[in-house]
Order: structure tokens, then sequence, then C-alpha cells
């Protein structure tokens, strides 16, 4: 018998591999009529997605884009990779699936602020503490749209919408505070109009080895128009935004005169520049293994109508569930020998007749 | 103490068969004392069958009736098909175990209690008034007192382990005496100890003093010795097999048939978990297990595994299979080959985890939204559950659709001597990936196969077939997203021909009846044994009767119907209220006689021998 770590991948295989040099941003778009409503944030996240991929070096026949239910989820039929468009709630997990019986694979996960953070928040929770080798992008526009409208985990509390004509009562998930206090591995953030950030993110992402988790705040224009317009308007866009940049003291405004520190009691606010002196204010490490800190910058803004972070939150290494997975079967194929049937069969206390 | 010789085979009375259930509290290791029995009694050459039964509880309040723990054998010197209606020897280790027990021992029956254990507060935990081994309600019993607790603590006040620890070898020594009434060799049971307890070496040396005592006791006090002789089995290499063990190994050999590594996505339930722990173990197959956040996260893990190549797999329980609902819906319209295990209990809802039942098979056939049919297979015995994901592995693969496997506890749980089939015999499984475009320079995931009605299975990885499936109506060929009226109509009738056509491709139904015999018990599962012991009672009675047995519920095999019309009646056992006989009725427009029970526990075959005449 031999040992069956992998399936045989030469039978599925022809030797007219995409040579992975000439990529081009056509290798990766799909015959299908893209079909979301005009004006949709989510033709610019596709934009910026089918841009970057070709300077990820990896042939669109080793992707797997997995989704689950709703606006979002149609995104993996208009890549020309593997796809699959699952169950709500459940892409993180069929992608784990992909990830642990395939490493040869790069998986991606696109989901949506109620598929990724309420019917499917434990799966989402628990890829992330798992450290599964899979990309998540979460594209969080505050509503959900596929039903027309209905308050969603991230919509802000006293929302009115159709299911809440009286306001939401609801306090809202915070996205990144969640996948880091589940310990994520990799956690950025980024805006659908961001045309240079949003596709340097998603380089950064795919080459992080472990969960990577991405929000990309992203525009309804048919139910919750407006949403970020604090981040993306002509005026907020400069005051509001806080770029993070590893190493870099945490400035921003028109003129870089905000900034952010610590208070004494572990708190993380807003101050003047003027006021306090650049040596007093943060200086952003992604690689800081303990996350409090980054968990604290995910809380400045209580939701993005204030002066909110984008970039990247964290970005460490910690062992990637696949690899020991897989170190776990070579050792047991060194330790037992591989596998025997028969052998096996006849284990244990065994008499003949 | 040294463990005596039998005494000599002139002076033990001959028996063809016993049935002993061993019942204590559930810390008392009765399942585990059961289960060395067995072995020896494997080992010894008998034919036999287990079932174990014991509370959800982990820890029942000791000394009470609901944490009573009790496993049943049944050996012989003959082929034998169920684990004994009746015992005809109980040993109970405490108060409660005798008064839950006592009304399955036939009368006249040996009773082993562990005297010691029969004082006030126990007896009063069990609701007894007065002690029954002295007020007299035993009579009609033969009963060994044996005051086991003092016996074990004795024995191994040499080994050095506290007195807590010495009592709790109290099952060694019960199983020293039975094995020396019944002439089974302690051996086998010392070597397992000594393994066992390779770094306690002193429990391992109480346990074993303790064992030795009880067999030597048993001599000394001149206990009844009998004996049961080898049973005449195929030629062959036997081994103990539960059921739970057999699928494991059985997915084992599907995934090396196949080809195709293994993978596992499961959530802890019972009885299914011993499954999980199983595959576990065995790495070096390649087998991955992922033990998921939740039952439908293991699914979706197997389904993500199976559009990558695997031979994937989940293995679950009733309220797990609930759960998994809508993502199996997912796997049968994305059309993957996956196989999903259902060890059935008794329901609904968390029902009797630890009980057994056969009441998921309407739900396996219609428990998803839409028309969403697919195939199942059926284990019989424990050891036929190396055959069902075999076979179901066959089916998912060849067809690419979810194959459901209905086991059951009593099966799960239930052991056997299994003869270990050649590996060279196992069914080859052929695998074809599709390697090229299949329409001109395209590749449609949903062009068929001429013959299956399968769909090609294109794994990542293989350049330029590159496609996306999920659970949205897809265009017949191209598999485009499409909501066109007709082309769902024909989708739904190719899902529905393709599941229909493998009747096609399945051992016919077999039967067997005597000449002239006008009545048919057709049953499913689990009910095999009692269902086949129930038929050669009445046989031996001179009565005609014929019998046969689905192994595949869907589709049936296509002669199912010229096997039911050759009869008068058909009469459908189950342990549920009549699902298969729902489906004869609807198929084949049949009056199918329902025979229904709903225990927890298997049917025995004295009380279906009865309700079967009543019909011829």
């Amino acid at each position: 018998m031999t040992m069956m770590g992998q399936p045989d991948h030469d039978r599925g295989i022809t030797e007219a591999s995409s040579g992975v040099g000439t990529l081009t941003r056509d290798d990766f778009v799909s015959d299908q009529e893209v079909r979301w409503c005009p004006g949709c944030g989510d033709y610019a996240i596709l934009a910026a997605v089918q841009s970057a991929m070709p300077s990820l070096g990896v042939p669109p026949e080793k992707m797997v884009w997995v989704s689950g239910i709703g606006c979002s989820s149609r995104f993996p039929y208009y890549m020309n990779t593997y796809g699959i468009h699952g169950i709500h709630g459940r892409a993180p997990a069929i992608a784990t699936g992909v990830a642990t019986a395939r490493p040869d694979l790069q998986v991606w996960v696109v989901t949506g602020d109620g598929d990724g953070l309420s019917i499917g928040g434990n799966h989402f929770i628990h890829a992330l503490r798992r450290n599964v080798n899979l990309k998540i992008l979460l594209f969080n526009n505050q509503i959900y749209g596929l039903t027309k409208g209905q308050y969603s985990p991230t919509s802000e509390k006293g929302k009115v919408t159709k299911s809440t004509p009286f306001g939401s009562l609801e306090h809202p998930f915070n996205p990144v505070a969640l996948a880091l206090g589940a310990e994520a591995s990799f956690v950025a953030r980024t805006i659908d109009v961001e045309r240079k950030h949003l596709p340097q993110i998603i380089k950064r992402a795919a080459e992080h080895r472990g969960s990577a988790f991405i929000e990309i705040y992203q525009n309804c224009n048919i139910f919750n128009d407006g949403a970020f317009v604090a981040l993306t308007g002509k005026e907020g866009r400069s005051q509001n935004r806080i770029y993070l940049e590893h190493g870099k003291p945490i400035r921003f405004g028109p003129n870089d005169e905000n900034g952010v520190r610590m208070t004494s009691e572990g708190r993380v606010e807003v101050v003047k520049v003027a006021d306090v002196g650049e040596d007093k204010l943060l200086v952003h490490d992604e690689h800081r293994d303990d996350p409090s800190l980054a968990f604290a910058l995910a809380r400045v803004a209580s939701g993005p109508s204030q002066p909110t972070p984008i970039g990247v939150f964290r970005d460490v290494q910690r062992p990637v569930y696949g690899d020991g997975m897989e170190h776990q079967l070579r050792t047991a194929a060194e330790q037992q020998g591989p596998g025997d049937l028969e052998r096996l069969l006849g284990s244990g206390d065994t008499w003949t007749v | 103490m040294a463990a005596q010789a039998a005494p000599p085979r002139a002076e033990r009375k001959e028996l063809d068969r016993v049935v002993i259930r061993f019942a204590g509290d559930s810390g008392d290791g009765m399942q585990l004392t059961g289960d060395r029995f067995t072995s020896a009694s494997a080992i010894f050459g008998n034919d036999l069958a287990t079932m174990p039964d014991y509370p959800a509880e982990i820890r029942a309040p000791a000394g009470t009736l609901a944490g009573v723990s009790a496993f049943q054998l049944h050996f012989s010197d003959h082929d034998i098909l169920t684990a004994g209606d009746q015992p005809s020897v109980l040993v109970a280790m405490n108060p409660a175990a005798l008064k839950a027990n006592l009304k399955d021992l036939l009368p006249g029956g040996l009773l082993i209690v562990n005297t010691d254990a029969f004082e006030d507060r126990n007896l009063d935990k069990a609701g007894y008034a007065s002690n029954p081994l002295k007020d007299g309600s035993l009579s009609s019993y033969q009963i060994y007192e044996i005051p086991m607790t003092t016996l074990t603590v004795e024995a191994v006040k040499d080994s050095g382990v506290s007195k807590k620890e010495a009592e709790r070898a109290k099952n060694m020594l019960a199983l020293g005496v039975v094995s020396w009434m019944y002439s089974r060799p302690i051996e086998p049971t010392i070597a397992w100890l000594e393994k066992k307890f390779a770094k306690k070496p002193a429990i391992a040396q109480s346990n074993i003093a303790a064992l030795k005592a009880g067999h030597a006791f048993g001599e000394t006090a001149e206990l009844s010795a009998f004996e049961v002789k080898p049973a005449t089995l195929a030629p062959g290499t036997y081994r103990r097999i539960t059921g739970n063990q057999a699928m494991a190994f059985g997915l084992i050999a599907a995934s090396v048939q196949a080809k195709l590594p293994l993978f596992l996505g499961s959530y802890p339930i019972t009885p299914a978990s011993d499954i999980l722990h199983e595959l576990s173990r065995h790495k070096n197959f390649g087998v991955r297990t992922v033990q998921a956040e939740d039952e439908i996260a293991a699914i979706s893990m197997a389904i993500g595994a199976a559009f990558s190549g695997h031979l994937g797999v989940t293995t679950t329980s009733g309220p797990g299979l609930d759960l998994k609902s809508e993502a199996l819906g997912l796997a049968l319209s994305m059309e993957l080959p996956l196989l999903v295990v259902d060890i059935q209990r008794g329901g609904p809802s968390t029902g009797l985890p630890t009980k057994t039942e056969q009441s998921d098979l309407l739900h396996a056939m219609y428990g998803r939204h839409g028309e969403a049919p697919l195939p199942i297979v059926a284990p019989w015995s424990p050891s036929s559950c190396f055959w069902a994901p075999i076979e179901a592995a066959r089916i998912a693969i060849r067809y690419m659709t979810p194959v459901i496997i209905l086991s059951d506890g009593y099966l799960a749980n239930g052991a056997e001597p299994w003869r270990i089939p050649a590996v060279s015999k196992l069914p080859d499984i052929q695998v074809r990936f599709a390697s090229q475009p299949n329409a001109g320079d395209d590749f449609w995931p949903f062009l068929r196969d001429d013959d299956t009605l399968a769909r090609p299975w294109a794994i990542p990885g293989t350049s330029g077939l590159q496609h996306r499936v999920g659970g949205l109506e897809k265009a017949d060929g191209t598999g485009n997203i499409s909501y066109d009226a007709d082309n769902h109509q024909l989708m739904t009738l190719l899902r529905q021909a393709k599941i229909k056509a493998i009747e096609e491709d399945m051992e016919p139904l077999e039967f067997d009846a005597d000449e002239g015999a006008e009545v048919l018990v057709l049953g499913w599962g689990s009910t095999y044994g009692a269902i086949g012991a129930a038929c050669r009672r009445l046989r031996a009675r001179g009565k005609k009767i014929g019998r046969a047995h689905l192994k595949h519920l869907n589709p049936m095999p296509k002669n199912t119907r010229d096997v039911l019309m050759r009869f008068e009646k058909v009469i459908i056992p189950e342990m549920n209220m009549g699902q298969l006989s729902k489906l004869i009725r609807a198929d084949f427009l049949i009056d199918a006689i329902s025979i229904n029970k709903v225990k927890g526990l298997p049917f025995r075959a004295a009380e279906l021998e009865q309700e079967l005449e009543k019909h011829l």
C-alpha cells in the first residue's frame, strides 16, 4: 500500500499548466456576466482583486474561491479559478476542508457582514482560531442587501430598516476587533474605493501564511448608501482615515496634525500632535505578538463615522493548521510505516479456524 | 493465590449456548468486564454477539437505578444471530443492578451477586424495602452470593494500592469467577492488563490478583462449571469487531481501493464518536480527521475536501443529521461524492442518546427541502459495517452523489467474530478525474456521462478545467446559473433519474423462503439477526416462512417488487413506527403489515416469533 497524502494529481493535470510568469488580469476573469446593482462597491473590489491576482504568482487553476450566500458571495462566479458558491455562512468551513485537504492550493473566502458574522459567525472565529491557511475578504456594507434591506450585525444601533422601523436595538460587531479576539494572525481593513490600498492589502494577505482577514468597507448604494461617507467623502477622507504604517507613529489629518496615543488606563485615544508631542504617539507595530494593542486600536472608532484606522492591524506568524496536519501524517507514516490495509484488518487479537 | 486449572472436562456440564449479562454501577467497569469476557470467548472460538446497554450520563449517582450499566453477551457452539433475548446468567454488582435487570433473567436462571453491596444504603437507593437476598423473593433463581468487594480487597492487599483502588478491581474478580465457570481462558486478559497499565504496575498487579482470586474462588467454592464448545465457523482468520470499528476500517478500505485520501469532518456525538476516534489513529493511511466546531462545519469541510479530490466523509447521529440537512442538499446539488454516516439513536430531539432505533429512514429519504433524492445503504450486522462504506463509496464516486449510510446504536456498539476478508478480494473503486476540456475548448462541469448520468469530477490544480459550482440551479451541461423554468424541470428529472438508475447496478434482493411459504418478513438494518432467529424458531416448529433483507434502501434493488409479489403477505418489523413500511406501500401498493418497537432496544427473537406467528 502506498501512503496517500495527496490525490494522484498527475491524473488530473495536463502539461499545459499556465506559465506563472505570463499571468495577466484576463487569466482571472471568467466569462460570466457580472450581475451586481450598477454603482455597487463590489465592482471596485472585483476589479482590484483581479488586478492584484497576476502579481501573486499563483496560476488560476491552483486557486479556489469559496463563498456563502449574499451579494458578495456571487464573487467566485466572476473569477476564472476553481470556485464554490456555498450555503449561507458556511464558506469558512468549506474552505477549511479545501485548504486542509490540499495544502498546495491558495484558498480565498468571500463573505459579507450578514453571511460571515451572523449566520456564519461560529465558522468565522473558528477558522481564525485554527489559523487555517485561507484568506477571508469580508465585504462590510452594514446591511442585508440580497434580502432587500434588513439591519445586519454591523449596522449601527438605532438603524431604521424594514425589520427595525423603530430603530435597531442591537450593539454592532466590530469585525476587526472580533477577528483579533479570535487571535487571527493577519487582520487588516481597507475600503472599496481605495484603488491602490486595496490591491496592496490583498497582496499582503496572499503572502501571509495562515488565516488572513480583511474587512472591506463596501458601499451598498441601494440599501445603505453613504454608510462610509465619513471616510470616502471629499472632506472626510483626509480627516478621518488613519493609515496604519508599520514602525511609524500613528498620525492622520490633512496636515498630519492628529495622532493616536495610549492613555495610562490602556485605552487608545485621538489627540492633537501639537498638544502631546510626537514622541507620545503610538508607534504602529504589526508584528507585536500580543494582540491587545491592535485590539485597542481597532476600538479607537466606535464606527466608520469617526476617525478610523485603515491598513494592517496585525501580521504575526503562528502555527498553521494544515502544516500541523501534514506533519502528523508524515510522522505517522515514518513511525508506523505507510498504511497497510491487510495489517490493519488483522490487528488486535485474532484466531484461525 | 495462583490461578487453578479448570476442572477436567468430564466434570463440566456441556451447554450449546449461554446468554450472560454483567450489570453494575456505571463506574463499576461493566463494559470493560463484558468486553474482556467477549474477547476471551472469541479467542476460545465461540460464535458470539454482544449488546452493551449503558446510561447517557457518564457517572450517574452511584447506586441508583439510573446509573446502572449493563453488557450482554451471547456465546455459543453454533452460529447465532442476536445478542440473546433474555440472559440465563446475571451478574449483579449492587442492588440497583439487580433491580434493573432481574425482570429479564430467565426463570430458574443463575444469579451471581456481590453481597458486599447489599447494605442498607444501597438497598434504599435502589428502592428495596427489604434485602432481596434475605426475604425469599429470589427463590425461583439459582443464586451465588459472593462477597466480591471483601475478596478483592483481601486478594490485592500486597499490591500496594489504596483501599479505593483495591475495591475498583472487583469487576476483575467477577470476571475471574465467571471465567472459571464457563472455562474461559484468563491469560489474554492478564496480558491485556499488563499492557494497558504498563505505566502503573501496581494497578495492573491488583487487577490481575483480583482476576486470579475470582478464578480460584470459582474452583474452591465448587461453583457449577460449564463448557460451551467452539463453534464451527468457516475456515479463515477471525477477529472480534464492533460495528463502529468495522465502519472505520471500511472507510479506510474504501479510500485505499479508490486511491483517494480519506477526509473526515466530524463533531463528537453518541453513538458515532468512536468512528472519529478510530479514524484519528490511522494517520499513516493519509487519513485527515478534523474535529469541527459543529455538525454543519463538519459536513461543510467534507464537501470542501470532496471538491478538492478527497473521499469526503462525515459521521454523526440523528440530531447531527438534522443540522447537516442544508449542506447535504448542497453536496447533492453540486453533485459531489460524499459519505454521510448516521448512527441512529432514539429520537426525537436529544431522545435516547445511548439507545438504538431505526427512525431516521424517512429523514434520510426526505429530510431535505426541494426534490433531493440520494442513495441510502444500510449495514445489517456489526461486521457488515465494513461492507457499507465500501459500497457507499463505490456508488458516490461512480454516480457523483452524496450517499447516506444508516447504521444504528445496536450495530455500532455490538460485537461479533469477523472473518477477516482478503484485501485482494475487495472491490476496486474506479476514479476518473476529468483532465481535458469536454465541450470544444471549454469544460462543462454538468455535461453528464451517457451511462451513469454522472457529471465529471474535475479537481483544483487541473489547468483549463476551472469551474464554479454551488447550490443555485445550474444549466444542464454548462453548469452556469440558470433560472429557466424548463431547465429546472429537466435538472430535477435528471437528478432523480441518476439515482433511480443505480438500481441496475447493485446486487439483487435475495430471499430465503420455505417451499409454499405465503408470508415474507422484510427487514433492513440491525433487525437482521432477530428476524433470522425468529424465522429459525418458527421453522423448527414446522412453520413455513420467507425472509428478505434490504441492504439498499434507495434505490431498492430492481427485483424488489418481484420478490414481494411472490408472497401473500409482507410483514415488516422495524424499530420505528413503520417507516420502511410506508415506502413499500407507496412504491409498490402492497398492503404491508408493520411490527413496530421503539423501546431503545432490539427486537427479541421470541417476541418476533410470537408476532409473526399471528400472521402465518
